[in-house]
């Protein structure tokens, strides 16, 4: 893909005051908060099922995931259905705002500063005009691994 | 490929087909002298390889072709049916099997059956000797005999023949032994014959003759005004020829009556065959009307119906809150024709357990000569039915319970003599239903499990302290050797014995909302007991509210629900209990064990549901009762597997999902 188009088209949301980005192949629709039921004794940041048309789907709040504090859910904020190794995943996000097309040339390696084992799960930085996005590896974000690996922190 | 449409109906039914030989198999062993079986067989045989061979499956059609030989032997009284023959046959069916397999995972179906193709060719080669020794005139007889039995046409053909005042002839060619080209040869012989008359059957086949596929001399039937003298010396013109016997053919008393019963046999052979091809290889046929359904659409039948199960609670939500009568009347009306059909829908999901059961025929015959013990299986209420998702599931850990009953229960025959037991150890496999659910029994009169053995061998594990050890019951003693890491059989066995096993079986149980028992008497035997549910995509629940979220228990593990006065609560070893109808019962408090967040005030009471694992029971404490429902079962995911307590999700009347407990995980 990246051989013959030399853009990627990807989806920008909102966490806190930074922007993420994420493939646009792999999210399937964005949706509106719905009624989520808490699951019990599962990672702090597994808020629950949604009902997505039938489909009982789990729902990661990233900003929790991400550590990212005061997170009160407004009109803004979306659910973004995600595919991934073929589980389908809903993440909370404060916007999800725009549809970018990036320069694959533009795609810097992550700044050595963020490369620790929290942020494995950035896979590059992007700057257009004065907005940074920051581009996420979601098969990362959503590893059972590092989730057993944060458990155990915890634990 | 244009065959390809045709691929799976043709594993479905090479499949039948190889389960049919293997059940007529075993009978054929109990009943060597029974030639219907064998006829039952070779048709079967006979289909199998007229299949593979239309789909190109050349070894398949070979080794079938080979096996269908031995059988026309034993059909024609050559070869006799001992366990060695059996076994040999069996040894083939391993390798058709194979192929099969292979096929319907996208191979090719070839395999190596050089070596089964060999012990069957002795098998038939064996027996002919054996004839041949008798003197030249029966292997003559015996030949002829055997071309005539070959089919009714050519009966028909010799007997008009006769009428017209031909001759029929059987001609034995012998070819020199330095011929180069035997298939030229025959050509030749077949051309000059072809020129006075008409060959009706050659022995071996015109094909194999072509491929030169015989020794140096071949038999036929041949029907012609010449004299015999004539036909010999036109054949002898032929070079490179040794021999010519030709005799006349007549059809003795004896042969008409074989020839007649043969008759009968054929023609009944020929009628199934056609219907074969119309409809389900069952003999069974005219009384049975039934179609293939490929099990993916029934799947999604089920899905779309699972679908307008939601709905349906969501209109009685609806219409509940409404209060019209008209409409309360329709949804009414709909409840219960959609009730219907979900009973519909779920028993054309159940097939017989059946499917399971008769493979152990099979097993259960190789393991005890392989472990040199006699046992007789009984196989009871194979026809109960039993959703397919479970049928999936229930094989293996039936194999690990059958295996294990005939390696550490049943003795060896000298021991049981000993013990004064019949030398022969029985098995019984027994399916029943009962309620919701499947009993399958597995009962052994062998030598039980001795308690104080596995309690040595839980504590030589620590799997359990010597405290614990004195308080466990029976029951609960046997149990331990369903915990992993655990064997008491002294010597390791290729057959069972590492440890694992019974664990595995237990989580698979489980996994399938199951359970499983054991009761055991040493010296007389053990029962194990696997209950199962009859489906696991709609179940029926109790919704209960803890705090301000909905959870469901499935009916199937709940006793009663009852509400109790606080002041009712004792303590135990520091745990909460109440005295339940004499016995005493722990509590779980949800809201605890499922970090259920405060938001309601307590008051003096505690809305219990009484659930039970096995014979142990639990008091769950709840909030409030909402009612009972039928939800379909819904997974979590991969993603969130292996929740705890939490067996799978619904979703309810108002689209909310709510989640389902795992009764078993919250009993200890």
């Amino acid at each position: 893909m990246i051989a013959e188009s030399k853009t990627m088209k990807v989806i920008v949301f909102q966490l806190g005051r930074e922007e993420y980005a994420i493939p646009v192949h792999q999210v399937g629709s964005i949706e509106r908060v719905m009624h989520i039921t808490r699951v019990p004794r599962t990672a702090p940041f597994v808020e629950g099922v949604i009902n997505l048309r039938g489909v009982v789907t789990p729902i990661i709040d990233l900003r929790k995931r991400f550590g990212i504090e005061n997170y009160a859910s407004n009109d803004n904020t979306r659910i973004i259905i995600a595919a991934i190794e073929n589980m389908d995943v809903g993440l909370i996000v404060d916007a999800a705002n725009d549809v970018l097309d990036f320069e694959v040339d533009a795609i810097e390696p992550p700044p050595e500063v963020i490369d620790s084992v929290e942020a494995g799960y950035v896979s590059g930085v992007v700057k257009v005009e004065q907005r940074l996005f920051i581009l996420l590896d979601l098969s990362k974000v959503l590893s059972v691994d590092e989730m057993k690996e944060i458990e155990e922190i915890e634990d | 490929m244009e065959t390809n449409q045709y691929l799976e109906l043709f594993i479905d039914e090479s499949n039948e087909h190889l389960q049919s030989i293997n059940d007529r198999l075993l009978e054929l062993e109990k009943n060597p002298e029974d030639l219907t079986i064998v006829s039952e067989i070779f048709r079967s045989a006979h289909t199998l390889k007229g299949m593979a061979a239309t789909m190109g499956y050349q070894d398949l059609a070979n080794l079938t072709h080979q096996m269908e030989n031995v059988l026309d032997g034993v059909r024609n009284e050559k070869i006799y049916v001992d366990s060695e023959m059996v076994d040999i046959v069996f040894d083939s069916m391993d390798d058709l099997e194979a192929m099969v397999l292979d096929i319907s995972q996208g191979g090719a179906g070839e395999r190596d059956v050089t070596k089964v193709v060999e012990l069957l060719q002795a098998i038939e080669l064996g027996e002919e000797l054996g004839q041949k020794q008798k003197g030249l005139s029966s292997v003559e007889k015996a030949q002829t005999d055997r071309i005539m039995q070959i089919d009714e046409f050519t009966r028909t053909v010799l007997e008009q023949s006769k009428e017209q005042g031909l001759f029929n002839y059987s001609i034995n060619v012998t070819l020199r032994e330095d011929c180069m080209l035997k298939a030229a040869r025959v050509y030749m012989v077949f051309e000059v014959l072809e020129q006075m008359g008409e060959v009706v059957v050659a022995q071996p086949s015109v094909e194999e003759l072509e491929n030169e596929n015989f020794e140096d001399n071949f038999m036929v039937l041949f029907v012609s005004a010449q004299t015999s003298e004539e036909t010999k010396a036109k054949i002898m013109k032929v070079s490179e020829i040794e021999a010519v016997d030709i005799s006349n053919y007549q059809l003795s008393d004896k042969s008409v009556q074989q020839g007649s019963a043969e008759k009968n046999e054929i023609s009944e052979d020929a009628g199934t065959s056609r219907e074969k091809e119309e409809a389900l290889p069952n003999n069974k046929q005219t009384a049975n009307k039934t179609i293939r359904v490929n099990i993916d659409r029934l799947d999604i039948l089920m899905n779309l119906f699972e679908e307008l199960v939601i709905d349906r609670g969501r209109l009685e939500q609806i219409s509940d809150e409404l209060q019209h009568s008209d409409l309360q009347e329709t949804v009414e009306r709909m409840s219960r024709v959609s009730g219907d059909l979900q009973n519909i829908i779920l028993t054309m999901r159940m097939v017989p357990i059946e499917q399971v059961f008769n493979r152990f025929p099979r097993m259960v015959r190789q393991l005890s000569r392989d472990l040199n013990k006699k046992i007789d299986l009984k196989i009871i209420g194979e026809d109960t039915e039993l959703d397919r998702t479970v049928i999936d599931e229930i094989g293996d850990p039936l194999v690990h319970l059958i295996r294990n009953a005939i390696d550490h229960g049943i003795e060896s025959p000298d021991e049981r003599e000993m013990n004064g037991k019949q030398a022969t150890g029985s098995i019984e496999l027994k399916a029943y239903h009962s309620g919701n659910h499947v009993i399958i029994d597995i009962t052994d009169d062998g030598g039980g499990i001795n308690r104080d053995k596995v309690l040595q061998k839980a504590l030589d594990n620590h799997v359990v302290t010597e405290e614990q050890a004195e308080k466990l019951s029976d029951p609960e003693v046997y149990e331990l050797i369903m915990s992993s890491g655990f064997s008491t059989a002294d010597t390791i066995s290729d057959v069972s014995g590492r440890g694992v096993g019974l664990d595995v079986v237990k989580n698979t149980i489980e996994s399938l909302g199951g359970t499983i028992t054991i009761n055991s008497q040493l010296s007389q035997g053990s029962v194990f007991s696997i209950q199962l549910p009859l489906t696991l995509s709609i179940i029926s629940v109790m919704l209960v509210e803890v705090q301000k979220e909905k959870y469901a228990i499935p009916l199937s593990s709940i006793i009663e629900t009852a509400i109790i006065n606080k002041s009712d609560i004792l303590r135990a070893h520091n745990k909460e209990v109440i005295d339940f109808r004499g016995s005493v019962v722990p509590l779980v408090f949800l809201k605890n064990v499922l970090e259920v967040p405060d938001e309601l005030d307590e008051d003096g009471y505690y809305s219990i549901v009484m659930v039970r694992k096995g014979n142990k029971m639990a008091g769950l404490v709840v909030d409030s009762f909402i009612g009972q429902q039928e939800v379909v079962l819904k997974s979590l995911g991969e993603y969130l597997s292996g929740v705890f307590a939490i067996s799978g999700a619904t979703i309810l009347g108002d689209g909310q999902v709510a989640l389902i407990l795992d009764v078993n995980a919250l009993i200890k």
